[in-house]
């Protein structure tokens, strides 16, 4: 049966807090870009940055999105699927520190994708990966840099983040995958 | 979508909504300093052109590498066809070096579909245009170039008015343009001379008029159709002259459309004979756009045909 794992406010405590870590790790918003993954990593790319304009006013981050389909290694696994947006802050990434947003880290395939996607777009300073979930089961040798909520997980279990922008409702909720 | 585009008729509304959304977002790679996506690695893409066409060639080679795909270039001229080798023998050569896609223009009417139904390859074909039947891909990048300036670029043209003038019998621009913009909601008429429009012309989904003048106040989009020389066996108007003042567009008749209305033409252009140099070089033109959008409703279309999984 379905379990709550975050509610609203664990969720805006969450997002708060990596706000608070990057600032603190990065030392200041100065040359920051946030881009989320889609769909429900640029929402929450969008509150990282509110969030961040809140705690050191006069800076406001620049937000964008990133599509990783075409970069994906499962295209040949199914059928071909529709675009999502790429929108690329226009100041570019050049030089600057990326933090890459996405909902959920799994086996770490979309990061992979989405390093693969970044490299077309320019040559960040830095990368780093902030997440609202990490279920473990890692593919790749890849790690995130800011974690929400660390969830350990069966490979049976599925893990669905819901947020108020595109589902009406924050939440994280683990079911058993049919 | 299905697993061939061979008419207009082949995709449902969701299917050409898809197709320009995926093109909108393609359209981006173009300006960036990298122009290439890592998509279709490894698959190979022939252009199998039986017929001459330049424009439409080098935007399916531009496509399909700016996809990542190994494009092959078949053209009939210089060719084993031209030593009278069928469609059958080529298609059979194509399966055996492992084509994942084949764009083919023919001038014959129902080669690409031939090429598709007859079991002869595997290959997702594309139609780019057979003897005066279809060109889709045409169509696809006209629907895109209407979406931008009249519909935001988003969703479909319900409402829209289009009138496609000249040279009907011979144009499968128009054909596939009526199919496909009929499925998005426009609403089309068709102006050309009763000898130029095709023989169950009443059957298809839009209206026709004889006269030029009559729709133009009402058009969102007027596309003029190249007059095909080439094809002109018989006498089909009394002169070039008589043509080009009863259905030619001039800047008096560009003055009758709405402010918003765009003119286009899916080239080669005769100018001074179905369009004048003032009105193709006008403010309202958006002929150069429909190429460059060429490329990426070809960029759409081969990367939903060869992307996924087959």
């Amino acid at each position: 049966m379905p379990t709550r794992v975050l509610d609203q406010s664990d969720i805006t405590r969450a997002l708060s807090r990596i706000a608070h870590e990057i600032l603190e790790r990065e030392k200041g918003a100065d040359n920051l870009v946030l881009l989320g993954i889609p769909s429900r990593g640029v929402p929450l790319a969008h509150r990282i940055a509110e969030r961040i304009a809140a705690i050191e006013p006069g800076t406001a981050p620049p937000v964008g999105s990133l599509d990783i389909t075409m970069f994906r290694d499962d295209l040949r696994l199914r059928p071909a699927r529709a675009l999502e947006r790429t929108d690329v802050p226009a100041g570019g990434i050049d030089g600057r520190t990326v933090v890459l947003v996405d909902d959920v880290l799994f086996s770490g395939r979309s990061v992979r994708a989405a390093l693969d996607a970044l490299s077309e777009l320019g040559r960040p300073r830095a990368v780093r990966l902030a997440v609202l979930i990490d279920r473990g089961h890692r593919e790749f040798p890849i790690r995130a840099d800011y974690v929400g909520k660390n969830v350990p997980t069966s490979l049976r279990e599925s893990v669905q983040v819901r947020v108020a922008e595109i589902d009406g409702t924050d939440e994280v909720i683990i079911g058993e995958d049919a | 979508m299905k697993r061939h585009l061979l008419s207009a008729a082949d995709l449902t509304h969701d299917d050409a909504v898809l197709v320009l959304d995926t093109a909108r977002e393609l359209a981006a790679v173009s300006t960036r300093e990298v122009k290439k996506l890592p998509t279709l690695r490894g698959r190979t893409v022939v252009n199998l052109f039986f017929e001459d066409s330049t424009r439409t060639r080098i935007s399916f080679e531009a496509a399909a590498k700016r996809l990542s795909a190994d494009v092959i270039n078949f053209s009939a001229k210089g060719s084993s066809v031209s030593k009278g080798e069928s469609l059958k023998d080529t298609a059979m050569t194509l399966q055996a070096m492992g084509a994942d896609g084949v764009v083919i223009r023919h001038g014959a009417s129902g080669a690409p579909h031939r090429l598709a139904n007859s079991g002869w390859i595997e290959a997702a074909v594309v139609n780019a245009g057979d003897g005066t039947h279809e060109h889709p891909t045409q169509a696809l990048l006209d629907a895109f170039t209407m979406r931008e300036h009249l519909a935001g670029g988003e969703g479909d043209l319900a409402g829209r008015r289009v009138t496609i003038v000249g040279d009907v019998l011979h144009s499968r621009v128009a054909r596939s343009n009526v199919l496909l913009l009929h499925t998005l909601g426009a609403h089309v008429t068709l102006v050309a001379p009763p000898t130029l429009l095709p023989v169950g012309v009443e059957t298809w989904p839009c209206e026709v008029s004889y006269d030029l003048d009559a729709p133009l106040p009402d058009s969102d989009a007027v596309m003029m159709l190249r007059v095909q020389r080439e094809r002109m066996g018989a006498a089909f108007f009394p002169s070039e002259r008589e043509y080009s003042r009863r259905y030619g567009l001039d800047s008096r008749r560009a003055g009758m459309l709405p402010g918003h209305a765009i003119v286009m033409h899916p080239g080669p252009m005769n100018r001074g004979m179905e369009i004048t140099a003032e009105v193709a070089d006008g403010s309202r033109s958006v002929i150069v756009e429909q190429v460059t959008n060429g490329v990426s409703i070809r960029m759409a279309v081969l990367y939903l045909l060869l992307g996924g999984r087959s």
